[in-house]
């Protein structure tokens, strides 16, 4: 399988995947990378160093900054994969490779896509996954 | 894409400031899928807001790279009242951090408005210019009541779009976008409840839930609403969910009627809200079954000249038992100076807030309690960002309540 790549870059590790749409800001800690949406069904767990599997991105416009911060503190995911791009979150992946700093992939794969990935990927420059 | 002129300018020729914005833009853009950028006549900021160290590093190396907004530029709030009404409680670090973001934003030539109600203080785009405007209240105004065009711009992307004077063409940009599919019918809610102040967030927060992506067209209002009424709607909408536009003919500029605003087209969905659904809506905005209040905010979108003037008749001199925040603008506080009204108001007990807000930055009474509010965004807002319990109503019902420190509302509306 290859997934179309957002922004480029290899990545491996654990995935961790969402069983909802999730706001970053007020729904990730900045500082750790846990989530902290109370009403959020993966609330507890952390997205530090994860192949983050989005079903969909909800809330506020400062999603870019909380990413950028977590990204910043080396907390960020190690690969953001979504159905579809936004123009939010994203932005604060484009912004940390603009700072010079190193900087998560981002690819998008449908939620059935998503669900055919194992537990542990290794996802290539080109979005190859194996 | 981009024009030989921008690829120049992504390269470096201006600087290296105008170089990332316009690489920041760029890449939005391609994103996004949008086949070229165009000119913008305005932006809004939101991204001078403290999130932590990052973003204040991102805005002073935009400054060190020389970059200079290229067209008009407002500020939304930041996390510090640097006009020096109101104290908050960010420790050392993060208030240096903080102010260091919002002396950047301003050092790239943005004006210092530091307020989420730019259209009432002097920052008005035409109807159908193209603009880049943050904050979700702010773009949902923008659209619906100015007729000017924005998609929600986020963090970066806001002021990168100012230093280029360019925006990626797709979305709200585009005509064939802005057309409603939904249509809400009020024909039968009854008057009584459109002249009130406190339907307003109601049916915001209602739209909110049930549009979707929807953009409505609201029909049944006309003669009814006034500007902070459209505000308070609209910011309610924009918190509850996810709307950027909505119509409401006979008011909006893009809906003389309902037939224009849906492009002479049939509604692909009709809702129309019975009593019972707006009076859930209305029920879900307090968190709390309560008696007594601990503090009262009113003022999110910041507080019109007119909503200031509005307390000031509602409190009748008298002096208020509970802390109270009226956050508003520098534009509404210098008005408010110079008719001399602030002093006898701050006597009374008010705590005017500028350039920032109860629930983006620390400052309400440590320990928690209820927080009483007449906006939908605050109650939104509040529970999670500032631990306070929310009790909603009118500001009438704010007022009774903050003089006699007892919850004071009036629910024959909704019954």
């Amino acid at each position: 399988m290859r997934l179309e790549t957002l922004l480029p870059g290899a990545a491996q590790g654990e995935t961790l995947k969402l069983s909802a749409p999730i706001s970053f800001w007020g729904g990730v800690d900045p500082k750790t990378g846990m989530i902290i949406d109370a009403r959020h069904p993966e609330r507890g767990q952390s997205i530090a160093g994860k192949i983050l599997l989005l079903p969909g991105t909800i809330g506020s416009s400062s999603a870019s900054a909380v990413l950028l911060e977590l990204v910043h503190a080396g907390r960020a995911p190690a690969a953001i994969v979504m159905p579809e791009p936004d123009a939010i979150l994203l932005l604060g992946l484009v912004v940390a490779r603009e700072m010079g700093w190193s900087t998560p992939p981002a690819y998008k794969a449908s939620v059935s896509q998503q669900n055919a990935l194992s537990a542990r990927v290794h996802i290539a420059d080109d979005g190859t996954i194996n | 894409m981009l024009t030989q002129e921008e690829q120049a300018i992504a390269r470096g020729d201006r600087g290296d400031g105008a170089a990332m914005a316009m690489r920041i833009v760029a890449e939005a853009a391609r994103l996004m899928g949008a086949p070229r950028l165009i000119p913008i006549a305005s932006a809004h900021i939101d991204g001078a807001l403290y999130h932590g160290d990052s973003g204040t590093l991102f805005a002073e190396n935009l400054v060190e790279g020389q970059a200079k907004v290229a067209v008009r530029a407002t500020l939304n709030v930041g996390a510090l009242d640097l006009f020096g009404c109101s104290r908050q409680k960010l420790p050392p670090h993060e208030r240096d951090m903080a102010k260091r973001m919002m002396r950047a934003y301003e050092a790239m030539g943005c004006e210092p408005s530091w307020t989420c109600a730019p259209y009432q203080a002097g920052h008005r785009p035409q109807t159908g210019t193209d603009v880049a405007w943050g904050e979700s209240n702010a773009v949902v105004f923008c659209n619906s009541v100015l007729g000017a065009r924005t998609n929600r711009y986020g963090d970066f992307l806001d002021i990168a779009c100012a230093i280029a004077g360019r925006a990626p063409d797709y979305g709200l940009h585009r005509p064939e976008n802005r057309k409603a599919t939904l249509l809400i019918d009020l024909s039968d809610v009854a008057p009584a409840l459109k002249q009130a102040e406190a339907f307003y967030p109601v049916l915001g927060t209602w739209l909110g839930l049930n549009a979707g992506t929807d953009i409505a067209v609201i029909d049944g209002l006309q003669g009814f609403p006034n500007e902070d009424n459209l505000k308070a709607l609209g910011a309610a909408s924009a918190s509850a969910g996810g709307v950027g536009l909505f119509h409401v003919a006979g008011v909006t500029p893009e809906a003389p009627d309902a037939a224009t605003a849906l492009g002479f087209q049939k509604p692909q969905r009709i809702l129309k809200p019975s009593a019972s659904d707006l009076a859930r809506a209305h029920d879900r905005l307090s968190t709390i079954a309560t008696e007594t209040i601990d503090a009262v905010a009113i003022g999110s979108p910041h507080l019109s000249l007119d909503e200031a003037h509005a307390l000031e008749s509602l409190l009748q001199g008298r002096s208020v038992k509970v802390p109270f925040y009226a956050c508003t603008g520098r534009h509404v506080i210098r008005a408010l100076d110079e008719s001399g009204r602030r002093k006898p108001l701050e006597a009374q007990g008010i705590i005017f807030v500028a350039d920032t807000c109860v629930v983006v930055t620390p400052m309400l009474p440590d320990g928690g309690g209820v927080l009483m509010t007449n906006s939908g965004k605050f109650a939104h807002y509040a529970p999670g960002n500032t631990g306070y319990a929310v009790a909603y109503g009118a500001l009438k019902d704010c007022v009774e309540s903050a003089v006699t420190g007892r919850l004071h509302r009036d629910e024959s509306l909704w019954q």
